[in-house]
């Protein structure tokens, strides 16, 4: 008898879970069909190569969207790439001392900031004194989203490299930074790629600090120190405008922001799997 | 010569019985030639050493001679210190927070812990191969070259060379010649320590330092390094911890007794085991305890 109360409770606990599972997965597969459905239709040669039409009329692409997102995400992991996976090895080797632990609040504080202030910051810093919004100044909003989630990844990773592999290079007569590079950052490799990746797609998404960083322009550039389009700001401007084919390429918009997201992510998976396994035989 | 719980045993290994022993055995230079183990020039000796983590004391006092081209092995209890000593002779203590040490440790005379010590030539002079195979995530070659490189010892083809000449010595050429580009972690525990092994002398040290090397491996690997081992005393000086034994008596000239910090007693292996100076030693041994 008791046993069937306690199987009964089993599986009444099990299908809990699984309903918490589908109620999870429910909104992201309509946001993702929606978007699919809606952008899909739009979607054509032209989006990829034209660049915007004047108000009024009809067709024209974002071309100049897309190699700008490019181009800031460029900018953005070329600043937070090295400082984050640098701090990161800082954390891990001499993560014991107070500032480090000061630095490591820091990083999960900045973490957790709103993107909309670190937009207002960097504005501040690379806006404000120039006087006219450039493409640096977007990238460096976005490099400061992720050099914490890259910092703090780096740790973690390097945290579970085995301590022997450091003593190893250490008894071989490397300093101690030699160690860290030479030895425990590649070991760690494949996690910290994945890292950087994920961050890369997650800054690939950000609107908020991009709006009055590296603001909008409707014609083609790849000057850095220029207003550059990027696909957020353009998907977020053409949905709330009052044009029809505005709102189409906007769907548009989202979509190949959603495909750059899931390649991004894709990429991560396939390049750690790739490097792990030639570490492990 | 050796008593129980002495703070100040000093015996280098005498294999001669003919030899009168040495009121203070300094450098016996006038009979080395002989090939005799007390012939041997001293290549590392503590002098009272001590060391603490934090507030506790895990050394208490050792002093100890380690000749050159010979095996000394440390056994003892777990936690009596010996790893801890033996990580003092290549200053490995140095990187664990809150440690603190007393005491001499020189290596060919020179104090390895004075102040102007450059601590990465003390480590190429001073080798070390640890309890658990280390080997880096790269290729078999790049796991050998690594000490030579970061070491600016050797590149091009005088690399490949010297890397050739470590593997062989630590006789595992044949099984990864062909496949010296692969992983290193593909590699089987025993040729993984090996491999490490030959890591360790392809910087050419002076003294290698082995920690519990076979204690993950299996009978036959623990047979292949041992047998390397008495191969490499020909040309290196080293010393090993050990739990094993019959290892320490199969492989050493010179056995030290630890417990508790301690150094009980040091002498030929062979007294050790057949004739040990003190008590507690025997009851070790003979597995009455620990």
């Amino acid at each position: 008898m008791r046993t069937k109360t306690r199987k009964a409770l089993s599986n009444v606990v099990v299908a809990l879970c699984g309903a918490a599972v589908l109620l999870a997965l429910v909104p992201l597969f309509f946001v993702f069909f929606y978007v699919v459905k809606q952008g899909f239709s739009s979607l054509n040669w032209d989006f990829f190569t034209k660049m915007p039409k004047p108000v009024g009329e009809k067709g024209g692409g974002m071309a100049n969207a897309i190699v700008g997102t490019l181009v800031l995400i460029a900018i953005a992991g070329a600043i937070a790439i090295p400082i984050g996976i640098t701090a990161g090895v800082y954390l891990s080797e001499y993560g014991k001392q107070r500032f480090a632990s000061l630095v490591r609040f820091t990083a999960d504080i900045l973490n957790g900031v709103p993107s909309i202030v670190i937009g207002i910051f960097a504005y501040g810093l690379a806006v404000l004194p120039v006087k006219h919004f450039s493409a640096l100044a977007g990238g460096l909003a976005l490099a400061f989203m992720m050099v914490p989630i890259i910092t703090r990844t780096t740790e973690e990773l390097l945290n579970l490299v085995p301590g022997t592999l450091r003593e190893g290079s250490l008894a071989l007569g490397a300093t101690r930074a030699r160690a860290a590079f030479s030895v425990m950052v590649p070991a760690a490799l494949p996690g910290i790629m994945t890292g950087i990746l994920l961050a890369l797609a997650r800054i690939a998404g950000e609107t908020a600090p991009l709006l009055f960083t590296a603001f909008n322009n409707r014609f083609f550039t790849t000057r850095l120190d220029q207003p550059i389009s990027s696909l957020t700001v353009q998907v977020y401007t053409y949905a709330i405008s009052p044009y029809e084919d505005w709102h189409r390429q906007a769907w548009a918009g989202a979509l190949v922001l959603v495909a750059v997201v899931f390649i991004f992510s894709v990429l991560a998976r396939v390049v750690t799997r790739r490097l792990e396994r030639m570490h492990r035989v | 010569m050796s008593d129980t719980m002495a703070t100040d045993v000093d015996a280098p290994p005498q294999s001669d019985p003919n030899r009168p022993p040495m009121a203070r055995p300094e450098v016996p230079s006038a009979a080395s030639d002989d090939g005799s183990d007390a012939s041997r020039r001293l290549r590392m000796e503590t002098r009272k050493l001590n060391f603490w983590y934090g507030a506790k004391q895990a050394l208490y006092d050792i002093s100890l001679k380690i000749p050159e081209k010979s095996v000394t092995a440390f056994i003892g209890p777990s936690g009596c210190g010996k790893s801890t000593y033996l990580r003092c002779l290549n200053r490995m203590n140095d990187i664990i927070p809150d440690t603190r040490v007393e005491g001499d440790v020189l290596l060919d005379k020179n104090d390895i812990y004075q102040s102007g010590m450059d601590i990465v030539d003390l480590r190429r002079r001073v080798g070390m191969v640890f309890q658990k195979s280390n080997p880096f995530p790269k290729s078999i070659f790049d796991n050998v070259a690594y000490g030579l490189k970061i070491n600016h010892m050797a590149h091009g083809s005088a690399l490949r060379e010297r890397i050739e000449k470590a593997l062989k010595q630590a006789a595992i050429w044949d099984e990864v010649k062909d496949r010296l580009d692969t992983s290193a972690m593909g590699l089987s525990g025993g040729q993984q320590q090996r491999l490490c092994i030959a890591r360790a002398i392809a910087v050419e040290p002076e003294v290698i330092l082995m920690d519990e090397p076979c204690s993950a491996l299996d009978p036959i690997a623990t047979g292949k390094v041992e047998e390397l081992i008495y191969e490499l005393k020909r040309d290196y000086t080293i010393v090993i911890v050990t739990h094993n034994m019959q290892q320490a008596a199969r492989v050493s000239e010179s056995t030290a007794f630890f417990m508790m910090g301690r150094l009980v007693e040091h002498d030929r292996t062979e007294k050790i085991f057949t004739n040990p100076g003190g008590r507690i030693t025997e009851d070790y041994i003979t597995g009455r305890f620990g």
